[in-house]
């Protein structure tokens, strides 16, 4: 079964089958409002945790998105090129960012369940 | 610019309040950002209807005495006897380096009273030199305390009609003071028709409650603000002018009339006049992002052989065009649309090529 996972920084994290995949909140979306590009990264390349793995651009700011653990980008959501809107419509189904391996699951166990998230957010 | 936190209230603030507006710093005040249906809406609706802005961060000061156009002869490169009663126009304050203090809007209300429009950030600074001009002439510089609404669109003559504010009479850079306290002119920062009107407070809320009961109307803050002025290809000071810069190489000498461009008694006027003569080093340009990706004030700029171009000083997405636009400063000889260029965006290239402006055609009522 699927476990998801949040940050503080409003990343989304479910992990199945020893592959994560890696979003921002709803609450995220509604804060950067209407998104008209993201950039993402090439499969392969290796993130730390912390590191700026995406970056989501709206009419009027560019934000980072960073790497919740260590690991290996595997694949990316290539429909964000032709519909970034996708972040806004349904940041947590199809308008996930990327996915990667995990180095080390372990450094999940630091981070917040939706309950705990729901809390941090309201 | 860094962004402190905020210490001045919108006294309409309650109002974005209850419209679920997201807030933000700007100049110092605490500023509807976007409201709940975002700011790609907002601003098509303010190109399809009509869009309801509260702008009452920008300044009113008014200019009155014997003295008045005296003043503002000294101040800007003006020649108030040229503006009739009623009539607006955009001008600068210039330092004596020709550099850009502000861009204001003055109006004509009376052979010895006029209104100007001051930015937010430079407010302060604005009547501080003015009044300092004023030293040993007759007239006074009083900073107003009024709510400024702006109404911007194609259906912005008809809601203020329906409302009971009939300003079809108006004409684009035209205005009236239809009541004590109030000042009203067919102008704006979007590109399309629409009006701005200052008025008390107490007033403001019966006309912002009337407008928006008019299925036409939504509140737009200030990120759409900022899109629709930069497809307008319209200047914000302290991003695309600012006292480094000067109107040649802005681009703005449109606003000053020709006798005043060779000389006169304003402040900056030898300098100005030097400038032209030597020629600007740079021009400002609009910029065109080729792809979806948007180039935002600061990045580098760089010419086909990967040489400094210059910088971009706006950028954004321009939801009306449907693709990223900016403007900036580039070397002059590389100022034609059409040119090649490169900017800097996380350390990788991206093309831009420079681009007319404005990107969306001005639709003013010029009568």
């Amino acid at each position: 079964m699927a476990t998801t996972y949040f940050t503080e920084d409003h990343e989304w994290i479910r992990v199945e089958d020893g592959v994560a995949t890696v979003g921002i909140t709803d609450y995220a979306q509604e804060q950067l409002g209407d998104l008209v590009f993201v950039e993402l990264p090439e499969a392969g390349k290796t993130l730390a945790k912390g590191d700026t793995a995406v970056v989501v651009e709206s009419v009027k700011a560019a934000s980072d998105v960073y790497a919740p653990a260590d690991g290996e980008v595997t694949v990316v959501n290539e429909a964000l090129a032709g519909d970034p809107s996708l972040v806004n419509s349904s940041p947590a189904g199809d308008g996930w960012l990327w996915k990667m391996s995990l180095a080390d699951a372990s450094q999940l166990d630091g981070l917040m369940d939706e309950a705990a998230y729901k809390a941090h957010v309201s | 610019m860094p962004e402190t936190e905020p210490t001045r209230h919108l006294p309409l603030e309650d109002l974005h309040e209850a419209a679920g507006a997201r807030f933000g710093p700007f100049a110092g005040w605490r500023m509807p950002i976007s409201y709940p249906p975002g700011v790609m809406r907002e601003h098509q609706h303010t190109r399809a209807e009509a869009g309801l802005f509260d702008i009452s961060h920008m300044q009113l000061v008014e200019i009155a005495g014997p003295d008045a156009a005296a003043l503002l002869s000294a101040a800007c490169p003006l020649d108030p006897a040229a503006l009739g009663q009623g009539r607006s126009k955009y001008t600068l304050l210039l330092n004596e380096d020709a550099g850009i203090i502000d861009d204001l809007i003055v109006t004509r209300l009376s052979p010895e009273r006029f209104m100007v429009v001051a930015n937010a950030g430079n407010a302060d600074g604005d009547v501080a030199h003015l009044t300092a001009l004023a030293a040993g002439r007759d007239v006074s510089v009083a900073p107003l305390e009024r709510v400024f609404l702006a109404l911007q669109g194609p259906a912005a003559e008809a809601v203020l009609t329906a409302a009971g504010h009939d300003l079809s009479a108006l004409t684009f850079m035209t205005a009236v003071e239809p009541k004590a306290d109030w000042f009203v002119s067919r102008s704006g920062y979007t590109g399309e028709d629409g009006f701005e009107l200052a008025l008390p407070a107490a007033a403001a809320r019966e006309v912002a409650a009337a407008l928006l009961a008019d299925a036409r109307t939504m509140w737009v803050g200030l990120a759409a603000r900022d899109s629709l002025r930069l497809e307008a290809g319209l200047c914000l000071h302290g991003q695309d002018i600012d006292e480094t810069t000067d109107p040649v190489a802005a681009r703005l000498m449109w606003a000053i009339p020709k006798p005043l461009r060779e000389g006169g008694a304003y402040t900056g006027a030898a300098a100005l006049a030097r400038i032209r003569a030597a020629g600007p080093a740079e021009r400002r340009v609009g910029l065109k992002p080729e792809g979806r990706q948007p180039v935002r004030a600061g990045a580098a700029l760089f010419d086909a052989e990967g040489r400094p171009a210059g910088r971009v000083t706006s950028g954004g997405f321009g939801p009306t065009v449907g693709h990223p636009v900016a403007m900036g400063y580039v070397s002059a000889a590389l100022a034609e649309p059409g040119t090649a260029l490169s900017a800097e965006v996380r350390g990788n290239r991206v093309p831009v090529a420079v681009h007319p402006l404005p990107f969306t055609p001005h639709r003013y009522h010029k009568g």
